[in-house]
């Protein structure tokens, strides 16, 4: 594999890590309060939607499917077709979990005034916490999201290069390299679903630790 | 024996006008679109002049301020912001990028024999980020300015402060992606590009200084990003997990900006120390003394340097525990910073030493870092911390160790470097008088700040107890001196680029692939990828700088 | 990276795994297990990222240095959080409860 393969991949790896750390600061304030108001935080829990969160988390595993299986066809010297194919798939896979987020959890997290800073209004029990919570549930997706924006971007500059016929199974080493980033998109949302979304359990209400 | 500048190899009026990176193309086009990393240096360089001497101009205005102990210049929340401009700048936009930025764009493919950096292209977009960064803090800075001090601390940035917090904080922001950006490519560029024969312990120890220097680039900034966007988010929204209306904690928004601040101070001090390395070998025509232990060091303090961070919050609130900790580690990560200090005093002993302005300033660093950096275990140990914290002996010890060491190593290696980067040789007579005056200047400045805190003179203040008059009057007398100190190096500078003596390709007869190429390199650094067969700074061995072109 | 070519069907594979995992930490939060949950949970989702990093991302295939930079990154992490969490847990620790309070000697004369 040629050098500017090689220096393409560790740099994308190197910048994963900048976004581990990113995200990591996220996470950690995040395991600080959870640990310090645990029952605010599987109150606030409670009021999401798990199918939403559930269903979000296959569809961004299928996404960093095709798009392992575009990488594959270019490696494997499939025709343009294939690659462009799988990249769409991905497009619209990611764009399917933004559209999710957005109308269906975010919207309707906004009516039920559960979105802080815009007229917040919860009136359970530990409604500070929950407030905190729903803090970093939005800052934590929204984060999430604006890189998802930015993946669907570079997916289609790929797929505009893919129609150029530039992929073949000597360079593909874009497509690689972005893929490390759409997987790297996924992983995070692998550890925000079950951190948002089932710390309370949902099994009986009231029942506690 | 001392080398006269009469002495020093000059080259040939031919030589200088032999086509290099510099007059390889022409047009403003060529500069702000290039992507050699010799000129995207040169932006650099200039950039941060410019940052330097705005952020020095805080500085004056700060010194007269204080001649007097109700303030002789401006109103207290005025002042409040000159402090803080003044942090900001010369923390985000002037040290932290200078050496790496600067020096390491040019020296780091010349150094292992590339031709440029693995990511040319990012290298020039790096610098562009820079630029946006510095636009936003700048129209901050002349739109009221920021007075929560360099360190933002919650609540009074989130929520109480009338002041340009937004800005300076996007500003901050931005210009650490240029920072992430020029981390990952010299990480990539070491690894992958190295010349043959060129194996890691072959490298000049300025490599490992910037590798090390990155490490803390791809770790740390990316922590202080998503604290800035944080503070922002809660600022704009009035509302975050900062805020203790709903069980946030304030210390919390300490912790995650200690977390990047610690480190990034080592960001500002390894590459001088790569410097240093650089130059006390050629001045004193000796191998370095423990390679290994120097290259090991600077990794060792990259890593340590990310354990210590609560050394900062030991009077905030902080648990006692956490600050015992946090204390113990400080303490340990002093020893590989002595240990360079100790192997470049070997590397002196017997060494056969020469004088012009770069050594001046390497033997400024190697005394003025020492000093701050012993200040520093003062500081480490929990309970003086709880008497000196606060007070004017921090900001001498963080001036040691960030002017008295850094900056001096900075204008050290600008120097011993200037031929190989303009192609022309500097007055070294000026430029020696400089550094006595740098460094009387700054002594006077700082040394008697040392004694203000210990004597319990609050920072930050813009008013003081009369008895602490005189230790003011000094400092600011000798913040007059530097300032001038510092106007020498840029006139001269900018003076030898169009009358200097012309340069051969190795002035110094220093060791280093930078110096078997042509002053200044042609755009392609090499005429041919060198191999190596020989270790570092092997100033024993006859074959001294034999230029390949 | 690459260079090598992973087969089609360890991606399916891959894919159904995870599939499967998700349905089945969704599941497990149907069910009281006390602090279980929270270890199962992130039992679960690590498992789920070692499959995407191995075998989508290529890293079963690549180099010692890529594994070491990953490492690396995830160690910081975890620094990050361990030592803040040193300072938040143990703020209201006057005496430091439990097992930790036969430290308290040793730590006066630390301190003192």
């Amino acid at each position: 594999m040629d050098q500017q393969h090689e220096a393409g991949n560790l740099g994308m790896w190197v910048f994963l890590v900048t976004e581990i750390m990113f995200f990591g600061g996220l996470f950690a304030c995040y395991t600080i309060y959870r640990a310090l108001h645990l029952e605010a935080f599987e109150t606030g829990s409670r009021l999401l939607e798990v199918q939403f969160g559930a269903a979000n988390t296959a569809v961004l595993i299928g996404s960093s499917l095709t798009m392992a299986l575009a990488i594959h066809a270019a490696q494997a010297g499939k025709r343009k077709s294939h690659i462009i194919f799988y990249l769409i798939l991905t497009m619209i896979l990611g764009a399917l979990f933004l559209g999710l987020k957005f109308t269906f959890e975010w919207h309707h997290d906004y009516i039920e005034h559960l979105v802080p800073g815009f007229g917040f209004a919860y009136t359970g029990p530990y409604a500070p916490g929950v407030e905190m919570f729903f803090c970093f549930y939005f800052f934590m997706t929204g984060l999430h999201a604006l890189h998802m924006i930015v993946g669907l971007g570079v997916l289609t500059v790929l797929t505009i290069m893919a129609a150029r016929g530039r992929f073949s199974a000597e360079y593909y080493y874009p497509l690689e390299v972005s893929g490390l980033y759409w997987h790297f998109v996924d992983i995070v949302w692998i550890f925000l679903f079950p951190l948002l979304y089932l710390i309370g359990g949902r099994y009986a209400m009231g029942g506690g630790h | 024996m001392s080398t006269a500048v009469a002495d020093i190899p000059h080259g040939t009026p031919a030589e200088s006008s032999r086509v290099n990176y510099l007059n390889a193309n022409y047009g403003i086009r060529s500069w702000l679109l290039t992507t050699d990393h010799k000129r995207i240096a040169l932006l650099y360089l200039a950039s941060i002049t410019l940052m330097f001497f705005v952020g020095g101009a805080f500085a004056v205005l700060m010194r007269l301020h204080l001649i007097e102990p109700q303030g002789a210049l401006v109103e207290p929340d005025t002042y409040n912001k000159l402090f803080t401009m003044h942090g900001v700048i010369m923390i985000f936009f002037f040290l932290i990028p200078s050496i790496p930025a600067t020096l390491g764009n040019f020296l780091v493919p010349m150094m292992i024999g590339a031709r440029d950096l693995a990511f040319p292209r990012l290298n020039l977009l790096s610098w562009y980020i820079y630029i946006v960064g510095s636009i936003f803090t700048l129209y901050a800075a002349i739109t009221g300015g920021l007075d929560t001090g360099w360190t933002f601390y919650t609540p009074y940035s989130s929520t109480y402060s009338h002041t340009q917090v937004v800005p300076v904080a996007l500003g901050v922001f931005i210009t650490g992606f240029s920072s992430i950006l020029t981390g990952l490519n010299f990480v990539v560029t070491i690894h992958k590009m190295r010349a043959p024969g060129l194996t890691w312990f072959r490298l000049p120890l300025f490599i490992w200084a910037m590798y090390a220097t990155s490490i803390i680039f791809i770790l740390g900034t990316p922590v202080i990003a998503i604290t800035i966007f944080l503070l922002g988010l809660e600022r704009l929204l009035h509302i975050g997990i900062f805020d203790p209306a709903i069980g946030g904690d304030p210390i919390l928004f300490q912790h995650l900006f200690w977390f990047y601040s610690h480190p990034a101070v080592y960001i500002m001090i390894l590459p001088g120390m790569g410097v240093m390395s650089e130059l006390v070998t050629c001045f004193s025509r000796k191998r370095i003394f423990g390679y290994s232990f120097v290259a090991f060091s600077s990794m060792a303090i990259a890593v340590i340097s990310f354990l210590v961070w609560g050394h900062h919050m030991f009077v905030t609130g902080q648990s006692i525990y956490a600050g015992l900790i946090f204390s113990a580690l400080s303490f340990l990560v002093a020893i590989p910073s002595a240990i360079k200090v100790f192997n470049w005093t070997a590397t002196l002993y017997k060494g056969s030493i020469s004088y012009q302005a770069p050594m001046l300033y390497a033997l400024g660093f190697i005394g003025l870092f020492t000093m701050g950096g012993l200040t520093g275990l003062f500081l480490a140990s929990l309970a003086t911390d709880v008497h000196l914290n606060g007070t004017y002996f921090i900001v001498a010890h963080f001036h040691y160790i960030m002017v008295g060491g850094a900056v001096m190593a900075y204008l050290g290696g600008i120097h011993f470097w200037w031929p190989k980067i303009t192609g022309r040789l500097y007055p070294d007579g000026w430029a020696r008088f400089a550094a006595l005056i740098i460094f009387v200047g700054f002594n006077l400045t700082f040394f008697p700040q040392f004694m203000l805190g210990y004597l319990g003179m609050p920072r930050r203040y813009a008013v003081y107890p009369a008895e602490f008059q005189v230790l003011n009057v000094m400092s600011s007398a000798g913040a007059s001196i530097l300032g001038v100190g510092y106007l020498i190096p840029l006139i001269y500078l900018i003076w030898s680029m169009r009358y200097g003596p012309v340069a051969g390709p190795n002035p110094w007869k220093a060791k280093g692939l930078e110096w078997e190429t042509s002053s200044p390199p042609p755009t392609e650094n090499f005429e041919e990828i060198p191999v190596v067969t020989e270790e570092a700074y092997d100033y024993a061995n006859p074959n001294l700088g034999v230029p390949r072109v | 990276m690459s260079g090598h070519i992973v087969p089609v069907r360890i991606y399916l594979g891959v894919f159904l795994a995870l599939l499967a995992l998700t349905a089945l930490t969704t599941a497990v939060a149907f069910y009281d297990l006390g602090k279980w949950n929270t270890v199962a949970a992130l039992a679960i989702a690590v498992t789920k990222m070692l499959l995407v990093i191995l075998f989508f991302m290529h890293l079963k295939y690549s180099s010692g240095l890529t594994r070491l930079i990953l490492l690396a990154g995830f160690f910081w992490f975890a620094l990050l959080v361990a030592l803040t969490l040193s300072d938040e847990l143990t703020r209201n620790w006057t005496p430091p409860p439990g097992p930790w309070s036969a430290l308290l000697p040793f730590l006066h004369r630390l301190i003192l």
